[in-house]
């Protein structure tokens, strides 16, 4: 049992300088500043999107297309600029289980006072 | 200490104990760094992203309360008549800018590269302070139009929501110039890499809050 844990320590510490990448965490990889500015600029330019078809109108696509612009945003933070793409599953798991249960929990409190309908 | 107390409860031998120090993390700064779970992975890490996931909580109920709420302006200014969408665009803008600043000095650290790592914390906690600077600006513009904190239940929805976000800019900005003290006296405990990451994950947290508090609040009509 010891041995056994020793070696699942000695994994987790591996995967943490990328030996094992296969394991689907840890992977370290680094990037050149050049890679983070082209996602700014992808992010300036959703923004700017945004604030433009908020002057439009677009009719019923208005909020769908919003809130799909909103979300790409907040995932290429996260994944890029929180490096959580190349990061752990546990630190996937911490996070995605608390935004996810979050979501869930408020959209039934909106539910329960009928605000989408 | 975390990695003592594991070891302990599940009673392993000094043999097993000795292979994980064998194993431990490297240490660039010699100070001690290797608090790390059974998992592998960074205790200081895994807090961290425990926090925000518990975060995303208290920002759920803000947010859900203002959207809630934005519609009950009893007599007071309603949302159309306060918010100055191109002056918040371009906060917003300040603010996206800092996540790209704050991933510039991380990226930094890890080639410890300490000169640019003071740099874009520096550069990060400016574009911080731009962006709570252009808040108080808009509350100030709110309050003189009318909208105070108990006008109407849209106001306080209003600047609870936005008032929290920007008190944890405010926290950020604090971390931030901390950081770059103890940097420059080289006082970091363990790796240096680590512990700027640690704060520019918080950083980028409140960044993708405000991506959300500006889609939903700002640009959505009430």
């Amino acid at each position: 049992m010891s041995t056994d844990t020793v070696a699942h320590a000695d994994r987790g510490h591996a995967d943490d300088h990328g030996d094992h990448g296969d394991h689907g965490h840890g992977e370290h990889v680094d990037h050149p500043d050049s890679y983070y500015v082209k996602i700014a600029l992808v992010l300036a330019a959703i923004t700017a999107a945004e604030v433009a078809l908020s002057y439009m109108d677009v009719g019923a696509a208005f909020l769908p297309t919003l809130l799909i612009m909103m979300a790409i945003k907040f995932v290429m933070v996260v994944l890029f600029f929180m490096h959580l793409r190349f990061d752990s599953k546990w630190f996937n798991m911490a996070f995605w289980t608390g935004l996810i249960l979050a979501i869930l929990v408020y959209v039934a409190a909106l539910t329960t006072f009928r605000f989408f309908g | 200490m975390s990695e003592l107390a594991v070891d302990t409860s599940s009673g392993h031998d000094s043999a097993a104990l000795d292979s994980r120090h064998d194993h431990a993390p490297h240490d660039d700064h010699g100070g001690g760094h290797g608090h790390y779970t059974s998992l592998g992975l960074s205790n200081n890490k895994l807090g961290m992203w425990l926090f925000l996931g518990s975060e995303c909580l208290l920002f759920g109920g803000l947010i859900s309360t203002y959207m809630l709420y934005r519609g009950r302006t009893a007599k007071g200014p309603g949302p159309n008549q306060v918010y100055d969408i191109p002056f918040t665009s371009a906060s917003s803008f300040v603010l996206l800018m800092s996540s790209l600043t704050m991933v510039l000095a991380v990226t930094a650290a890890k080639r410890r590269d300490d000169g640019n790592t003071r740099l874009w914390l520096s550069v990060t906690a400016l574009l911080g302070a731009m962006f709570v600077g252009g808040q108080v600006y808009e509350f100030t513009g709110f309050y003189n139009e009318g909208l105070g904190f108990t006008t109407s239940l849209f106001s306080s929805s209003l600047y609870t929501l936005t008032g929290f976000h920007g008190v944890h800019v405010t926290v950020g900005i604090m971390m931030l110039m901390a950081l770059r003290g103890i940097l420059t006296k080289n006082r970091i405990v363990g790796d240096k890499a680590e512990v700027v990451e640690l704060i520019g994950l918080y950083w980028h947290f409140v960044d993708i809050i405000w991506i959300i508090i500006f889609t939903l609040v700002y640009l959505i009509p009430a």
